[in-house]
Formats: structure tokens, sequence, C-alpha cells
């Protein structure tokens, strides 16, 4: 079960938003292989840590990054690496669905076309349909808009767009908070199995989901000036039975606030 | 009521208000509908029996009974089309750019902020401009080119910010979930703005076309001329145009040009509304593309 091989690493990052510091000194490893859960009150920069492992706040107008973020030790933040190839080995599924406007074939099929994949794009789709726990509701209409999906069926197409791409890592930012329990478990299972292969990072609001999926936890939390830090980070049933700081604790067993 | 809450429903007042605003908001429009209406049917009285194949396919001429608008209408034809040709690619170009590269900075809004004034000169100012600058500094002369390089500086201002528009009512999530697929700036634009603000960038573009289509102020300053009596064959050609040949014919004395008028302005006004409807036939068939 423990493993150790790192496949993700911030070191020392802190993160900007204009003058607004957003986080502040967070090292953690994130090991392959494995879920590792972030939770923590709203607010406290979960988000943002994840966008820092993808470089999508360089998106974002006016941020900016310090420290590292080694991934296979190599630090994706060095001035000779290119974004756009982040992006497409570290995946990312967003907090609320956002399937493109087009067929579910062409949304699976949006991230081979624009990485120039030449193999069998429909075998692709169709594995990563199946991957997501979806080819059974849709392979009658995948030439159908994907706006017609349920909330539940459109995460799950993202959630096959992001596969479709074979990322390394994959990151998760609350997947299912717009989801009823049912295609919550669904979800759970299909990270559960992904983790096999796949290194998942998800961000979550609720405990017993990060208690159930994740191997590793971290517990951020805003200090004064309300710039994110990690507070605990360690295996998920020590955090969750046997927390050393007094406010993960409190936050855990909800007498956070 | 009166039973101490902080609530007055007024329930009544509140609807009896709510009908009298709707039913002045249907008066407001009545008044433009009705107005539009008395104006198209006196032009219409006015040409009947005016506009007919001889007046289509004829050139101007002294007698009114033999002038016809043939040389005016392909001179519109032409400065369109080239117009399209170069304001389409710059002003799209531009708001692509202005939307999705340039980085936010004192420039970039200073760039805004002129092209929203130009849209708000005054099309005789474009048409003096054209003349000193195509005319006679570019030595382009009074042709067709001059011309549409008149019309292109016209409607640039106003295709940017419509373009402009429909680019920023693409949802930023679609952006962000293409890049995070490892699209390129140039793949977000091409695969996912676009595609999805192409309706919007054509309404707004055709009605740009069809503002500069009905324009006699900046193509009298170019063309100048309104006896022609040959079609433009190049763009080196001169050229007159629908509104200026209307124009000529509104201001001769005798009753049988004020006839032609009138039927030049039906031409015209169905040359605008084919613009129009194409924008929404093509609107339609993109929205329809897109959500599939
Ligand atoms: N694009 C942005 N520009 C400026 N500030 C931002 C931006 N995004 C987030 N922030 C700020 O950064 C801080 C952390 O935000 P973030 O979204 O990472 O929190 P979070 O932990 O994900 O919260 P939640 O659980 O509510 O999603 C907040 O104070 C937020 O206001
Ligand atoms: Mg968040």
């Amino acid at each position: 079960m423990v493993n150790n091989v790192a496949r993700l690493e911030a070191k020392s990052l802190e993160l900007w938003y204009g003058k607004f510091q957003a986080l502040r000194g967070i090292s953690l490893v994130i090991p392959q292989n494995q879920v590792t859960a972030i939770i923590g009150p709203s607010g406290c920069g979960k988000s943002s840590l994840l966008r820092c492992f993808n470089r999508m706040n360089d998106l974002i107008p006016g941020s900016s990054v310090k420290g590292q973020v080694l991934f296979d030790g190599r630090n994706i933040y060095a001035a000779n690496i290119d974004p756009t190839e982040v992006r497409y080995r570290i995946g990312m599924v967003f907090q609320k669905p956002n399937p493109f406007p087009k067929t579910i074939f062409e949304n699976v099929a949006f991230g081979p076309r624009v990485n120039s994949f030449i193999g069998d794009l429909e075998e692709i789709v169709e594995r990563a349909l199946h991957r997501a726990a979806l080819w059974d509701e849709v392979k009658d209409r995948l030439y159908k808009s994907a706006m017609q999906l349920s909330g539940g069926q459109q995460q799950r197409l993202c959630i096959a767009r992001a596969l479709a791409l074979e990322p390394e890592v994959i990151l998760m930012d609350e997947p299912c908070s717009a989801l009823d329990p049912v295609a919550t478990l669904k979800i759970e299972d299909l990270m559960k199995s992904l983790a096999e292969n796949y290194t998942i990072v998800i961000v979550t609001h609720n405990m017993q989901q990060a208690a159930r999926v994740s191997d590793m936890a971290a517990f951020m939390m805003m200090e004064e000036d309300r710039a994110g830090v990690l507070v605990e980070y360690g295996s998920t049933s020590k955090l969750f039975t046997n927390p050393k700081d007094k406010r993960t604790e409190d936050y855990i067993t909800g007498r956070f606030g | 009521m009166k039973n101490g809450s902080a609530f007055q429903r007024h329930l009544r007042v509140r609807q009896i208000t709510g009908y009298i605003n709707g039913t002045l908001f249907f008066l407001a429009t009545l008044t433009g509908i009705i107005v539009l209406i008395v104006l198209i049917a006196d032009v219409f009285k006015d040409s009947v029996g005016w506009l007919d194949w001889q007046f289509i396919t004829s050139y101007p001429s002294r007698k009114p009974q033999e002038a016809g608008l043939l040389s005016a209408m392909f001179g519109t034809l032409w400065v369109m089309a080239l117009t399209a040709l170069f304001s389409f690619p710059v002003g799209i170009g531009t708001a692509i750019y202005l939307e999705e590269y340039a980085p936010d900075s004192r420039l970039r809004r200073l760039i805004q902020t002129n092209i929203n004034n130009l849209a708000g000169v005054p099309s005789i100012v474009y048409g003096l401009l054209g003349l000193a600058l195509f005319v006679q500094a570019l030595s382009l002369g009074r042709s067709v080119l001059a011309g549409a390089l008149t019309l292109t500086l016209m409607s640039l201002p106003v295709i940017i910010i419509a373009a402009q528009e429909a680019i920023r009512s693409v949802p930023e999530s679609y952006r962000l979930g293409a890049f995070a697929l490892g699209s390129t700036r140039w793949q977000v634009v091409r695969h996912i703005v676009l595609p999805n603000a192409v309706p919007g960038i054509l309404t707004g573009t055709i009605l740009a076309m069809s503002r500069a289509i009905g324009e006699a102020a900046p193509m009298i300053a170019i063309s100048a001329l309104v006896y022609l009596t040959f079609i433009p064959v190049s763009p080196m050609d001169r050229f007159t145009v629908l509104p200026i040949q209307i124009f000529n014919w509104v201001s001769r004395p005798q009753e049988g040009f004020w006839h032609l008028a009138a039927a030049g302005i039906i031409v015209l006004l169905f040359v605008l509304l084919t613009m129009n409807a194409a924008a929404i036939v093509l609107r339609n068939r993109f929205q329809k593309r897109t959500e599939e």
C-alpha cells in the first residue's frame, strides 16, 4: 500500500494574485499511483494549489509563483518548460462540469486532436468513456451534443476527456460537488480504479469522501492575512484518526470555526 | 392586513403599475413601426410603374424614362465585396488579438478607447479622410479601391467591437477546459473561441456592412461622379453607388427622377434586407452546428 515514489513535489511554493498572497510556504510530496486529497475551509487556497500543479494559474492575469513544483524531478516552472506540455501530462477536471458545446465524441477526441494524435481516435474515445464509466450511457448518442447530458454525466465526460490524453497525473477540483450520491459513488469508484495507473490529486469539502477514497491527505488553512498554508500532511488514516495538529482535529471533527 | 407585518403588499397597485408600463412600452414600439410602414408605403407608391427590368439594366440618362441604375448597382456590389474582403480579416483579427492575446496594459486600454471613439465618428469625416489619403496621397484616384478602403476604415471599429463582444461571450470555462487539455493559445482560439463566436461575429459584421452600403456621404466625397455609363471591371475603375445615384435623382427638379429615386430606394432596401437575411441564416446555421 505504501508507495514512496514521488510524482509531484511542491517546494516552498508561494502564489500571489497581484499583491494578495494566496499560498505561503507549501511543501509536500505527492506519491505515484495514489489518491491524495486536499481538504480545508473555503478560500484557503486548495484550488489555487491544484492549479499550480499544471500551471493553470499562468492564465490568470497578475498571478505569480515562487518556489518549485517538481514533476518527476524536473521543475515545471523552469524557464525552458512549456506549460502546454505540462498540461497534457497533468490533466485537470474542474469543479463545475465544463463540456465543450460539441458532440460527446468531439469532447473526448479534443485532447488527442489538439495534440496531433495519429492513432485510432474512435478506439481512444471508447476506452476513455469506458474508464469514466460513461460508455453504456452514451454509446448510442456519441454524435449528439454533450450539453444535453445530465450534470453527473457531464462531469464523467470531463473525466473521460482528461483520460483520453493518458495523462500521468489527474487533478480534480471538487469533482463531485454538483453530483447526487449515486453519481458521487460512481466517481469515487472511478478514482480508486484510476489510481492503479494514474496519480490522482483531489480537492474535496467532503470529509467522508476524503476518508473513503484517498491514501494521503493534506489539510490547509488560511493565516491571518488569508494566505493559505499547509497545516498537516500524511496518510489519510493517520490524519483522520490521529491528527497531530489541534487545528486539523477541530476541522475534521466539525468543531472548526 | 394590518396585523403588524412590515410588508404592505399593495398587490393591486403593483399590478396596475405593471400594466400601465407595459402599455407605454407597447406604444413606444408602435411609433417606430408605424413610421417605418408609412415611409415604405410612400416609397412604394412613388415607384409604381418605374421599378422594372429596364430600370435595373440601364445606365443613367438625362431622360427619366430611359434612366436606370445598372452602373450604381454594380458599383455598390464591387465596393461591398472589396470592403468585406478587407474589413473582415482585419476586424476579426484585431478583435481576436485584443481579447485573446493582448495583455491588459495601458496600451491595450488606449487602443480600445480609440476604437470605441472611432465607431462614433460621422461618416463624412471618413469620406474626407479617404479623399485625402487614398484618392490623393496614395494616388488611387476616385476608384472602386479608394471607395472600398474608405468604407473599410469606417466599418472597422464597428466590426471590431461586434467581434469582441461575440468573443467575450464565449464562457471562460471552455477556454480553461481546452488549455487544461494541452491546447496552445491558437488552438483554443481556433477550436473553441471562434466556432462559438462565429454567429455573433457574422451578425455584427454583416450589420456593419449593411450600414456601409447605405452611406452616401463618404462615397460622395470619394466618387463625386454620378453620370457613369459603364460598369467597373477592375478595382481601379471609377464608380458610383446606389446612395449617390438616389441622392442625385432626388435633387433633380423633374418629377420623373423622383420616381426613379423611389425605385432606387426599393432596390437598396432589397439589397439590405437580403444581407440581413443572410446574416440571420448564417447565424442560425452556425448555432445549430455548435449545439449539435
Ligand atoms: N483569479 C483570482 N484572482 C484573485 N484572487 C483569487 C483568484 N482565485 C482565487 N483567489 C483568491 O485566492 C484565495 C484562495 O482561493 P481558492 O479558490 O484557491 O480557494 P479554495 O480553497 O479552492 O476555496 P473553495 O473551497 O471555496 O473552492 C481566495 O482568497 C480567493 O479569493
Ligand atoms: Mg476551490
